[in-house]
């Protein structure tokens, strides 16, 4: 490809050193434990995964809120943990965050139209009124922000309005790349759709690259065209969503996939269903080898040993199993060490 | 069809305060059969919880009031009942699973003795037996290692364990109805699938019915067979799941199942419902719905439809199906509806 990528994550950890009780043994948590990606300018890239399995502390990685203990992730070229705090705020312009929680990200003592406008009076950007105002009202219409929120404060509003609010924020710089965390999934379906194809509207028009963090596959499927699966701190599956939802190549995925539920009763009763057994292994304990292991139904004595990092399962397809990507005869030539 | 277990008629919730009076429930009707499970779907703010609390009356009295209505189960009226009987019936013939597992069950008593609490209150069995049966229930729910999990706290348990412990306690007098109220919204989808087919393995083993409460259509489009639509505090469709997903009748209902992303069809843009949820302190004036249907017409801004019943156990709060329809009814009405 010609075109470099706009996010590099090299071999990204992230490790929290915890102490069980005062005088408890030390022990490390790894909530991100190498991770390996890039997101292309305008492409919207999701990484999936259940509660604990670090993708939201990876997000706070890219975004350089958390300082990762090894790895590095390079922003346009430039690696961010290198960087000092004038170079960061310069950085941040084109590097914008949507919270999950509407309630929590606003603050209540701010009126709307000052919430939008912050980032422009941090950065010391659009200080001629007129020209102020017209980029205002441009923001506010794709967002759609009605113009007599302005002076009012977050509380008047329901969820979606403040999600709306949130992103009308996160665009003001107009950065090339927004890391949406969970943006959706405090609110109810309409109003969902609603801001789902906002950001899906948003990304055509003002040209956007996500990094869309997220537990759920309808969602992504929805709006991401690139996908990686996260299984305790780990990328344990990477592929274009077509290819992922059609035919998933490792274990956890195609289990995964099979516990989201269908909006839809006659492919409900038709489909299988995978049930795991047992929950997630505690991230201060993972398994050996192969850190699925214990819950996977393909399992070979050699899974709990090996510790099986990404293969190339077909072209733009990375798994990290050395089983079910051989279940599959067709899939099994194109299978190559990467 | 069998006898319906629970029949709700017409009920009626209001929280009224000095300030203003907020319909939470305003008419809600529906029967519920032995062994099946009726879904009531609807988002924030729509009276589906608030229309479970008011069944096992568990809403605080004032600002709640049940205004109007009746709820028979197995042909009482649990409405007119005294707090003594309706103790006895409460966590016993009918049961009830909460959304937050971690804030339903009490940080500072073990497990075991949560579930044995109601076998020895309900049964009148001796807290040795009480125990035992605990196990028994810990075990069939699905816990590894039983016996030594029933001395644990809560703390202890993960997520889908301790809504399996809530269902343990739910299912200690075999109750002959189980409210589920959102019981899968806080877990991790692969738990999610566990606790789902768990609650289907126990409804066939109990012959339970089931009242599931969720704003998750892909929980509905799994567990239920009947459902019941809510907007706005009262019922706008009702009717069998397939029918339901075939062709839904209700403009909101559209909306709904078009907002819902799947991961079968990949659709190019969600069919949103623009605008937002009304306020219920107001009182309506024509269909609730109205100012955010696509197929508004002159007549819903100002006359409030009826239920109209329609071929094949359907109902449907709209104007647009008042063709088909072979009768009518007030959702207020609480003597033979549904019907």
């Amino acid at each position: 490809m010609s075109v470099p990528p706009l996010l590099q994550v090299k071999g990204l950890k992230k490790h929290f050193d915890v102490r069980k009780g005062f005088f408890g043994e030390k022990t490390t948590v790894k909530a991100v434990d190498g991770v390996s990606f890039d997101v292309m300018p305008q492409e919207s890239f999701a990484v999936v995964g259940e509660t604990g399995c670090g993708k939201t502390t990876l997000g706070k990685l890219v975004l350089a809120l958390e300082k990762s203990t090894e790895g590095s992730v390079l922003f346009d070229g430039a690696d961010i943990s290198k960087m000092n705090g004038a170079e960061l705020k310069k950085m941040r312009r084109q590097m914008q965050v949507i919270f999950q929680d509407p309630y929590s990200s606003l603050n209540p003592r701010m009126t709307v139209e000052d919430i939008i406008t912050e980032p422009w009076v941090i950065h010391d950007m659009h200080k001629d009124p007129a020209e102020r105002a017209k980029k205002l009202a441009k923001l506010l219409d794709d967002c759609g922000i009605a113009k007599s929120y302005l002076p009012r404060h977050p509380h008047e509003f329901s969820g979606g309005q403040r999600q709306r609010v949130g992103i009308a924020r996160a665009l003001a710089l107009d950065p090339k790349l927004v890391v949406a965390d969970e943006p959706v999934s405090a609110l109810d379906v309409s109003i969902q759709a609603q801001i789902l194809n906002l950001l899906k509207d948003l990304q055509k028009e003002r040209k956007l690259a996500y990094l869309f963090i997220s537990h759920d596959f309808s969602v992504v499927r929805h709006l991401c065209t690139r996908i990686a699966v996260m299984y305790l701190g780990r990328v344990v599956e990477m592929a274009d969503s077509e290819t992922l939802f059609n035919d998933p190549q490792h274990p956890y995925t195609e289990a995964l996939l099979s516990a989201v539920p269908v909006p839809d009763p006659s492919i409900e009763k038709r489909r299988k269903r995978i049930l795991l057994t047992g929950d997630v292994p505690s991230p201060l304990k993972p398994p050996s080898g192969c850190r699925f292991h214990p819950r996977c139904r393909y399992m070979k004595e050699s899974c709990r040993v090996n510790d099986q990092s990404l293969i190339k399962a077909k072209s733009g397809h990375e798994t990290a199993c050395e089983v079910l990507p051989f279940k599959d005869k067709r899939s099994e030539a194109a299978l190559v060490a990467l | 069809m069998s006898e319906p277990v629970l029949s709700v008629r017409g009920l009626r919730t209001h929280f009224i305060t000095r300030e203003r009076t907020v319909k939470a429930v305003d008419g809600v009707t529906y029967d519920l059969h032995p062994g099946k499970t009726l879904a009531v779907v609807g988002e924030s703010g729509s009276g589906k919880s608030v229309h479970a609390l008011s069944i096992l009356r568990l809403l605080p009295e004032p600002p709640a009031k049940v205004v109007g209505g009746e709820i028979l189960f197995q042909g009482r009226d649990l409405l007119k009942m005294g707090s003594e009987e309706m103790r006895a019936i409460r966590g016993n013939r009918i049961a009830m699973i909460f959304q937050e597992p971690m804030t339903s069950l009490n940080p500072v008593i073990k497990v075991g003795e949560q579930i044995a609490e109601a076998i020895v209150l309900h049964q009148g069995v001796t807290q040795e037996k009480a125990w035992a049966k605990a196990v028994d229930l810990l075990k069939k729910v699905g816990i590894p290692h039983p016996e030594e999990r029933v001395n644990d706290y809560p703390h202890q348990f993960s997520g889908g364990m301790r809504q399996r412990a809530m269902i343990a306690i739910a299912l200690s007098c075999e109750p002959d109805v189980l409210i589920a109220d959102e019981p899968t919204t806080a877990l991790d989808v692969t738990i999610q699938a566990q606790i789902l087919e768990l609650m289907k393995d126990l409804q066939r083993e109990y012959h339970m019915a089931i009242i599931l409460i969720t704003h998750n259509i892909g929980v509905v489009a799994e567990m239920a067979d009947d459902v019941v639509v809510m907007y706005a505090g009262r019922p706008v469709e009702h009717a069998p799941i397939g029918e339901l997903f075939a062709s839904p009748k209700h403009p909101y209902t559209k909306g709904l199942l078009g907002s819902v992303p799947s991961i079968y069809v990949r659709k190019e843009r969600l069919e949103a419902i623009a605008g937002q949820p009304p306020d219920l302190s107001g009182g309506f004036v024509g269909c609730p719905f109205a100012p955010r249907c696509a197929s508004v017409m002159e007549r819903c801004k100002t006359d409030d439809p009826p239920q109209f019943h329609l071929a094949g156990e359907r109902m449907s709060n709209c104007w647009l199906n008042e063709g088909e329809s072979v009768e009518r009814s007030h959702r207020h009405e609480s003597a033979g509806a549904a019907k």
